[in-house]
């Protein structure tokens, strides 16, 4: 497989899969909250600084901080997100899948010093090009990894055989799985792509256009279990 | 079974499953909320192996994934074992840390005092050893400093000068001290070049002081605060060193995991660290600074708490080992 999909095998037996995410989009992720801190930073300047010293001792705790905890509060408590990360769909998990909780969101916060070196993130991007996962140093020394969140798919019904049209011959499973699996999605394919599909099964159906697509979808609800 | 028959059986308990999955996101979800929780989520494992097994439609598989993915998460997130045990762990698990690595965290003194004690040394017999390690303009610039204007250093109590400093040091010691730590990831590389670097500057600076006749006065700005930022710097450095090992000679296992290994042991050493870095910025910021503390009172604080310190390491948590 050439997906790189990282695959976790649960206590209970069943398989989850993790998409990790590559340089571009974390890269993305942290540009914005690197903008999201500045913009605080800049408020936080203009307001303290009616205060003088005061002001500037304040402000500069402020600064350190957010530096070092914004990352680490909001992957911590915000279920792996940073606002930037959130904006982008990503998540920081474990490598199994779990979440990230305080210890592991800290070091991986720590390490990207690390990262840094020996400038502009060089190591740490060398690091997430040169394996499957996209991890950085940090990531490696935590045991984390950031992957996309899994986002709600529109699901079309489950065809029901309203118009049952049974094939001339048996279909073994795999094909009966196709079938169901184009009824299925036909909803997020344009008609014309739907036609088109429909019509590769002339010779099993013996019809084209609008009256195939109606007639396979009879017969997926055929095969999903709706009982003619 | 066909797939509508299946969902139908289902639809139900997933649906139960799902609500209890937001309630179980929250803070403190009532016990009585997540009733049967573990149950469904197993059986929902099963039903998404059936699903696979089967070949139901995709649509299907990924719905049942996302609860499953969802699951996992909530029933085996790991507790906060870090924040629980800092009790116990101030007491003497730090202590019983440190001496447990003593073979780093003496490579990282060595590595940070022996440049800080043999400079002032070299800069007694030829004061030019000095400019070697430091710019002229920053040596004046410390020399400036401590000579203080009207004969006298230090600050007369100005809260906000004090809080700015204060800001500043908090900003800059951890920082040094947490680079020093995440640059040992190479081989440990990057913190012994942190530890040599700082204490041949520190060296430095103090030799060039104490040459000149400022030794007093820089002897008792740093004497208190010192006992606090140097161990920080020390016990970051031999974390870091710590990290480099495994990552150089990870032994039996394999490189990774030595290394995901030693940072879970080291951790508590830097969190620590940083905490001593704190105290010590405080001191320094309204103690060592102000002027209104006599130069004896702050060497006597400085020996007290290095006193305190090395009793600390060498017999807290004794009794539990």
């Amino acid at each position: 497989m050439i997906d790189g999909l990282r695959r976790v095998e649960t206590p209970e037996g069943v398989r989850l899969d993790l998409r990790p995410a590559g340089p571009l989009g974390r890269g993305l992720a942290w540009l914005l909250d690197l903008a999201i801190r500045a913009g605080l930073y800049l408020v936080l300047a203009m307001v303290l600084a009616l205060l003088g010293g005061l002001g500037m001792g304040v402000f500069l705790l402020a600064v350190f901080a957010l530096e070092w905890l914004y990352p680490v509060c909001f992957e911590a408590l915000a279920s792996g997100q940073t606002p930037g990360k959130m904006v982008l769909g990503l998540r920081v998990v474990g490598e199994d899948g779990t979440p990230v909780g305080w210890s592991r969101a800290m070091v991986r916060s720590l390490l990207m010093a690390a990262d840094f070196l020996p400038f502009a993130y060089a190591s740490g991007l060398l690091c997430m090009l040169l394996q499957r996962e996209g991890r950085r140093l940090g990531d490696l020394a935590a045991g984390t990894l950031v992957v996309y969140a899994p986002r709600a798919v529109p699901r079309g019904p489950l065809p029901t055989a309203s118009a049952p049209w049974m094939p001339p011959l048996p279909l073994d499973l795999e094909e009966q799985r196709a079938v169901i699996a184009f009824a299925e999605r036909a909803a997020s394919f344009s008609p014309e792509r739907t036609r088109e599909l429909a019509g590769l099964l002339r010779p099993l159906t013996g019809l084209e256009g609008e009256e195939a697509v109606a007639r396979l979808k009879g017969l997926a609800g055929l095969c999903a279990g709706g009982r003619p | 079974v066909r797939q509508q028959a299946f969902e139908q059986a289902h639809a139900a308990e997933w649906q139960a499953f799902e609500a209890q999955l937001g309630r179980a996101g929250r803070r403190a979800p009532e016990a009585a909320s997540l009733e049967a929780f573990p149950e469904r989520y197993r059986r929902l494992c099963h039903h998404l192996a059936l699903a696979q097994e089967r070949r139901y439609t995709s649509g299907l598989v990924e719905r049942l994934h996302d609860l499953v993915a969802r699951g996992h998460a909530v029933l085996y997130a790991g507790g906060g074992g870090l924040w629980r045990s800092w009790g116990s762990f101030l007491r003497g698990g730090l202590a019983r840390q440190i001496r447990a690595r003593r073979g780093a965290v003496l490579l990282a003194s060595a590595l940070f005092f022996l440049p800080q004690l043999l400079l002032p040394l070299a800069i007694r017999r030829n004061p030019e050893v000095a400019f070697l390690v430091e710019e002229p303009r920053e040596l004046a610039r410390y020399e400036a400093m401590y000579r203080g204007e009207g004969g006298r250093f230090g600050r007369e109590g100005q809260a906000d000068t004090d809080l700015a400093m204060f800001g500043h040091y908090v900003w800059n010691n951890v920082r040094v001290s947490f680079q020093c730590f995440a640059s040992g990831l190479f081989l440990g590389v990057g913190s012994a070049f942190y530890l040599l670097w700082n204490g041949l500057h520190g060296g430095a600076v103090a030799g060039h002081l104490i040459r000149v006749g400022l030794g007093p006065s820089f002897g008792s700005f740093v004497a208190t605060h010192s006992a606090f930022e140097l161990p920080a710097l020390i016990l970051c450095g031999a974390a870091g060193l710590g990290l480099g090992a495994a990552v150089a000679a990870p032994g039996r296992r394999g490189r990774l995991h030595a290394l995901q290994q030693a940072v879970r042991d080291h951790a508590g050493l830097v969190y620590a660290a940083a905490f001593l870095d704190l105290l010590a910025a405080g001191l320094e910021a309204f103690w060592s600074a102000s002027a209104a503390v006599p130069p004896g009172a702050k060497l006597a604080a400085g020996a007290a708490l290095w006193t305190a310190g090395a009793a600390y390491v060498l017999f807290a948590g004794r009794r539990h080992a």
